[in-house]
């Protein structure tokens, strides 16, 4: 396995350098953002308004921390990834509005997810699911927080990473998908798994 | 009498203890998951579980931070009936901000967040009742991953266990990596519409190490342990050996005309934690048995 170092602000050719499988870690600012966030940048966006981070190169993480504040710093406690998948509706649009790079979640995401990573040059990085305090780790700092009336794991925290992950490289922008390939693996196993239980 | 700052402290307790250590029995499976593992992907994806729960255990810090919203489970010992509600429901306000826990409770179509986990009906308390002289108390801090892969069927008669099979099988199979497996699988067969499901959730209250009375539904249990983990699905669904770390089945009677089977999943981050409070106020943790309080 490939060990890759990248920062951010991203860019298309680095990002269409990785292929499926491949570990990375990031450095620099990165944003959470889940259900709520998305569809508020996605109708700020439509709406003209402000949006107060620039998604633009940036490395958006599917992700609902917990955060303490102490005087008037927060401080990260923990940060797993949320499941990817109940973005499936929105991200194909936010990669084409907003030209986010890299996508960090679990449980991966649908086809037409993988398409946009394709056409605009995007990857999905897979982080453990669960295993909140090793990602933390990779957290230096909270940088700002917007949006917080939304609640604190809906909100767009921004964050700064040093050497955050392993993450694994789960969907290319060749349109190539870990989980995709483990699906069509399963299919096929599904019918050992049926004759184990006597139903073939 | 158990005073309400007792229970509120055991709450405090229980859930502080879930959410920062595994049960052993669950402890022992990743343990050995990350053993059967051979390839790179799901080797690395076990080792970062495993590195992870020894921060939470040594930095007393919550695991996951998707810390689940709060269903408790109290069983009132002989002539022990007293009011727990408001004690319950101040602990896990306390335990929000102290350990803390994310604030996860909204209200279910402004998804308004009041911030400490409370709410209608939230925490949910189950009542049972035994003729031993404490009060038991358990609690499941489950996540919304593993959560919102629930299923239930109301199958016919005639579907029998071979259709309890193929639905379990389906199930297993559409959730895919986004439950954060190795999960366990919870499995309530008979009862009612309702009553399945709340079986499927009790099951999983049960340690994965221990089988159902029951030889038939033990049998079952087995064999869908077995068959599941040839899927394929892996730890985080990126492939491997271990999609279940165990199947634990609960059944009711039904109805004649009915065959009602839930599934309740649980991610590998399988926190739980069961207290027992005696008459003289001594809280006695049995899923942690480290940690006693007088």
């Amino acid at each position: 396995m490939k060990d890759i170092k990248l920062t951010t602000p991203l860019d298309e050719d680095s990002i269409r350098e990785l292929k499926i499988g491949d570990v990375v870690s990031l450095s620099g600012t990165i944003f959470t953002a889940r259900d709520e966030a998305h569809i508020r940048a996605l109708e700020y966006k439509k709406e003209g308004k402000d949006i107060p981070v620039e998604f633009t190169g940036s490395a958006v993480f599917h992700c609902g921390p917990i955060m303490q504040k102490e005087g008037d710093t927060w401080h990260l406690v923990a940060a797993g990834p949320t499941t990817s998948s109940r973005m499936n509706s929105l991200e194909p649009e936010f990669i084409k509005t907003f030209g986010a790079r890299a996508i960090i979640g679990k449980g991966g995401m649908s086809r037409p997810t993988l398409d946009a990573m394709k056409s605009y040059g995007c990857v999905y990085l897979a982080i453990t699911g669960g295993a909140a305090l090793l990602a933390a780790k990779g957290i230096t700092s909270v940088k700002d927080v917007h949006w917080l009336d939304i609640g604190m794991p809906e909100a767009l925290w921004v964050l700064e990473a040093e050497g955050f992950g392993p993450l694994i490289v789960a969907m290319d922008s060749q349109g190539n998908s870990l989980y995709e390939n483990v699906e069509s693996e399963t299919k096929h196993n599904i019918k050992m798994a049926k004759q184990k239980l006597g139903l073939i | 009498m158990i005073s309400d700052d007792v229970l509120k402290k055991a709450t405090v307790e229980l859930l502080k203890n879930a959410v920062t250590a595994l049960p052993e029995d669950i402890n022992t499976a990743l343990k050995k998951a990350y053993e059967t593992e051979e390839d790179a992907i799901p080797k690395m994806q076990l080792k970062n579980i495993l590195d992870n729960i020894e921060l939470a255990q040594t930095g007393s810090l919550p695991m996951c931070q998707d810390t689940g919203i709060h269903i408790f489970y109290v069983t009132f010992g002989k002539d022990m009936v007293i009011s727990v509600e408001d004690a319950i429901r101040n602990g896990l306000k306390e335990a929000t901000k102290i350990i803390p826990l994310r604030p996860n409770a909204v209200h279910p179509l402004s998804r308004h967040n009041p911030g400490d986990n409370t709410g209608l009906k939230m925490p949910y308390i189950n009542y049972r009742f035994s003729d031993k002289d404490y009060i038991e108390i358990a609690v499941m801090p489950k996540g919304a991953g593993s959560e919102n892969m629930s299923a239930l069927a109301m199958l016919t008669p005639s579907q029998g266990l071979s259709g309890i099979k193929e639905f379990a099988l389906n199930t297993i199979v559409k959730a895919g990596g986004k439950p954060c497996p190795p999960t366990i699988i919870g499995m309530g067969i008979g009862g009612s519409a309702d009553i399945s499901m709340k079986l499927a959730k009790e099951a999983l209250l049960r340690p994965i190490n221990q089988r159902n009375d029951d030889s038939q539904i033990a049998e079952l249990e087995n064999e869908l342990y077995s068959a599941i983990n040839t899927l394929g699905i892996g730890p985080m669904g990126l492939g491997g050996k271990t999609t279940v770390l165990g199947v634990n089945i609960e059944y009711a009677y039904c109805h004649t005309a009915s065959l009602p089977i839930a599934i309740n999943i649980q991610c590998w981050a399988a926190r739980r934690a069961v207290a027992r409070i005696h008459p003289d106020g001594l809280i006695e943790h049995i899923s942690h048995p480290k940690e006693v309080s007088p």
